[in-house]
């Protein structure tokens, strides 16, 4: 490394501040990127790492500080002025256009791109530019066919053919398997060998470890340290992330098995498009057990989940939950059965932004006697519902009045659990509960997730997350294309055959834990 | 230099009182441009507007009599618009609740005792304006056919189907051939406060409080409230999403149907043309601007009768062209719905500054290793 301190960075941003209303998202921020290295940019959930970087790439202006590329002072007002300077960025939601090709997306947006392009040159160039950096994607192909792995390559490629020297990735990994991650790895390597240099945005302490030659840390806006990879640790990086000990074992004591709560049994279902997304899949969670469903996203945990909980019909197949049939029934219904659910999209599903926390929080209760009278609604027993939930769950808001959107992610997501938890009568169906919170979030939500499993809930944890499925699960279902490739219980697995089957490949010997 | 537009993130009180008055002032500037180049003095014609609206007792009534209608539609609006239900056939709903009050006070007046027949008109138009909209509310509610179509073509039916009956079957055959029913016996009057202005408005009163209380204080209201700011989060916690749609409509298209009773049993006292003015399309910018608040509604809804009473008076008094009472209200209303974009919209000046030399050359080599 110390030839590359002699050298000029080929990016250095200093004292870069950035107000919003009544946040400060960066406060004098410094970053330097040199040629040559992989980058992570690592913080906790509201760090400001994508506010830094969306500065970078033209998407915000920042109040204060200065951007210079290549020794250069630059102004960047616009995603454009990025990519003429080299830079540009892999966003966590890929701006792709479904039903164009691969080609087409690539050139969409090139400026002095001709009336009619030559599409031909275009594909021999991407060709040519897949062959060199691994990453193969058949230029003719619509992005729709593509996996999301393909689709971030896609992504890396249109970079790489507006000559951008400067890739910035927001959470690369998150839609990736453990396998597809080493070929991004691997990518990214090759391209960084060639003088440039890559930015990785990412709170995983495991990716930081695996990806980058250097990392900087920023928490609550502000930049805590920066640190060759080689000379630091996980366990130093997480106390540098949250300012304190993290605990990355949980306390998890053996329960009693009770009774089948959840129990399905060759459920058929598709997906929004009406194509299968679920083929087949018969599942058991007892009382006091958690199981975990792994799997890259798109392979019918989704649907799954939303069969269960009333949302989506089947095709084929029941589901039993607390001995009632409920396939097909309303989600209504599915909730009296005893179906609590803690859904994918928090913003978008579980939560009515501007309505208030007190509001928020009834939202399943105020059907009960204590909430309402009849048809009429009891204010102060919500108030004082909402009291019991903001004590006993710790939310943090500044009264049950507040509308929940000004509420913190992590906050969101105990209002949701608290809601949820309470009203459980049985069955836990959380998908991503701890998906994109903070390391204190994350910690308190796998917490009451296991508590929730002492007191005889059946929970099913659907997650992307391995690390959490091993965990708190007790027992983990690989799903892959619709299918449950496999079951084998927390004890013997372990990430590499977790990965393969992911991958769709059977384990050994099958059905070990059931 | 660049201007941009963006969201404010917490519309604070002063914001939603400035804007609103900017808005009015900015308004009125640009009504009195219009009317200079028409040759009129804009302060004497502002103060014949006021006082053709609000000038004396006469004037309020008049006013209170464009008022009413405009407040049970749009209330009725209000609520439908509240989960995402885009009612624009509140003019039919009116038009529909009008015919059965003309329907029960032409027929049912010898049949029934007379205590009961404006009763009977309230009920059966209130319904015919329910069932009305109920057309609509089941075409969306379990076909998924777009409401917007849906209630703006039944408007043509229900107006059309009325201009029918007073042209046709219902004409008064000793009106010497002129379209209208015959007038409705006494019994069928709604009682009149002074003047033209009638009980219709402790209909539009009760009406807001009971709406208000049911949007707040109910399950029912609540449902409503998560089903319209959030339909996935109403899905997801077990809300009968079709049969909140329907309840809501009928609440909605009755409310409607029961401006249209007023109408015939409290101004008119017959069936003529003029029932459908289009109180039933103001009533949706009325709904808009007091940003479905119940209470809201009957404010906006008197001062925009008194644009429309103040209109008519400055034709009349300063002599101008019947066009620019017209003009008039619209340039008024225009600054009025465009500033409350700036409520939740602000915008903003960045200038492009050159970034000086904050950064110093030689801070290279504390790299913090």
């Amino acid at each position: 490394m110390s030839e590359l301190k002699i050298r000029e960075p080929i990016l250095r941003m200093e004292g870069i501040t950035k107000r919003f209303p009544g946040v400060l998202a960066n406060d004098h921020v410094d970053l330097k990127l040199y040629e040559g290295e992989v980058l992570a940019l690592l913080g906790e959930n509201g760090a400001g790492k994508s506010t830094l970087m969306n500065v970078l790439c033209g998407l915000y202006r920042a109040d204060d500080g200065a951007i210079a590329v290549r020794g250069d002072l630059v102004d960047i007002q616009s995603p454009r002025d990025a990519y003429e300077l080299g830079i540009g960025m892999v966003h966590q939601n890929f701006m792709l256009v479904e039903t164009m090709t691969v080609a087409e997306n690539v050139v969409l947006g090139l400026q002095g791109l001709a009336f009619q392009p030559e599409m031909r040159q275009v594909k021999r160039r991407l060709q040519e530019l897949g062959e060199r950096y691994g990453l193969k994607v058949d230029p003719d192909a619509y992005i729709w066919q593509l996996s999301v792995g393909e689709q971030q390559r896609v992504e890396i490629l249109k970079l790489l053919y507006r000559d951008v020297d400067i890739l910035v990735l927001d959470e690369p990994t998150a839609v990736l398997t453990p396998q597809e991650v080493d070929d991004l790895v691997e990518v990214l390597r090759r391209v960084v060998r060639e003088g440039k240099a890559a930015i990785f945005i990412t709170h995983k302490l495991r990716e930081v470890m695996m990806f980058s030659d250097r990392v900087t840390v920023l928490r609550g806006g502000e930049n805590v340290a920066t640190r060759s990879t080689s000379k630091t640790s996980p366990e130093e990086l997480a106390q540098l992330m949250v300012g304190r000990e993290v605990l990355f074992q949980l306390e998890r004591t053996t329960c009693d098995l009770g009774a089948p709560v959840l129990e399905v049994e060759n459920l058929e279902a598709l997906n929004d498009k009406g194509l299968p997304a679920l083929r087949g899949v018969s599942l058991t969670v007892r009382a006091g057990e958690i199981v975990g469903i792994a799997g890259v996203a798109g392979n019918g945990q989704r649907e799954l989940a939303e069969v269960i909980t009333g949302l989506r019909d089947a095709v084929d197949g029941e589901v039993h939950v607390n001995e009632t049939c409920i396939t097909n029934c309303s989600p209504l219904r599915a909730i009296r059965a005893g179906v609590s659910h803690v859904p994918e999209d928090r913003v978008e599903m579980g939560l009515v932004g501007d309505m208030s926390v007190a509001e928020n929080l009834a939202l399943k209760a105020y059907r009960s006697s204590e909430l309402s009278r009849g048809p009429v609604l009891f204010p102060e027993g919500m108030k004082r519902f909402a009291r019991s939930l903001i004590d006993g769950f710790d939310i943090a808001t500044p009264g049950p009045e507040t509308r929940v959107k000004f509420l913190s992610g992590g906050n969101l997501q105990k209002a949701i659990l608290a809601r949820e938890l309470t009203a459980c009568e049985g069955l836990l169906v959380a998908v991503h509960p701890t998906r994109g919170l903070d390391v204190g979030a994350t910690e308190s939500v796998r917490e009451l997730l296991l508590e929730q499993r002492e007191k005889g809930t059946a929970v099913l944890l659907i997650s992307e997350d391995l690390d959490e499925l091993l965990e708190i699960s007790d027992r983990i279902a690989v799903m892959f294309e619709g299918e449950i490739v496999g079951v084998v219980s927390v004890e013997e697995a372990d990430l590499d055959t977790l990965g393969l089957m992911m991958a769709g490949e059977r384990p050994q010997q099958e059905g070990a834990a059931q | 230099m660049r201007i941009v537009f963006e969201k404010r993130q917490n519309v604070s009180r002063i914001i939603r009182v400035l804007v609103p008055a900017l808005s009015l002032i900015f308004a009125l500037i640009f009504g009195a441009i219009l009317l200079l180049l028409s040759g009129v003095d804009p302060f004497t014609a502002y103060a014949a507007m006021f006082k053709g609206a609000f000038g004396d007792s006469h004037a309020v009534a008049e006013t209170l009599v464009k008022a009413i209608p405009l407040m049970l539609t749009g209330l009725g609006v209000a609520i439908a618009f509240r989960m995402l239900f885009w009612n624009i056939g509140a003019e039919g709903q009116l038009a529909m609740g009008g015919l059965a009050a003309t329907g029960v006070a032409l027929y049912a007046s010898d049949l029934l005792p007379g205590w009961s027949i404006v009763p009977a008109a309230v009920l059966l138009g209130m319904l015919a304006g329910a069932l009305w909209a109920a057309i609509p509310a089941l075409l969306r509610a379990y076909l998924q056919v777009n409401e917007t179509i849906t209630t703006l073509m039944m408007n043509y039916i229900a107006i059309l189907l009325v201009s029918h009956m007073y042209h046709g079957p219902w004409r008064d055959p000793e009106g010497y051939g002129f379209p209208g029913t015959a007038r409705f016996p006494e019994v069928a009057w709604l009682p009149r406060l002074y003047d033209r202005a009638h009980a219709g408005l402790f209909f539009a009163l009760i009406a807001a409080g009971v709406l208000w209380f049911v949007l707040q204080r109910t399950k029912w209201g609540f449902e409503l409230r998560i089903t319209g700011e959030n339909p996935k989060a109403a899905r997801y916690i077990g809300i009968n999403i079709p049969k909140q749609i329907l309840t809501a409509m009928l609440l909605s298209g009755a409310l409607c149907g029961l401006a249209g009773v007023c109408e015939v049993t409290g101004v008119m006292r017959r069936l003529q043309q003029g029932l459908t003015v289009g109180y039933g399309y103001t009533a949706i910018i009325v709904a808009w601007m007091s940003q479905l608040n119940p209470w809201g509604v009957l404010l906006v809804a008197f001062l925009l009768a008194g644009l429309l009473v103040g209109g008519d008076q400055i034709q009349m008094a300063m002599g101008l062209p019947a066009a620019m009472g017209l003009v008039l209200q619209g340039a008024l209303l225009f600054p009025m719905l465009g500033g409350s974009l700036f409520a939740e919209y602000r915008l903003r000046v960045v200038r492009a500054e050159t970034q000086e030399a904050i950064l110093p050359q030689q801070s290279l080599a504390k790299e913090s290793e």
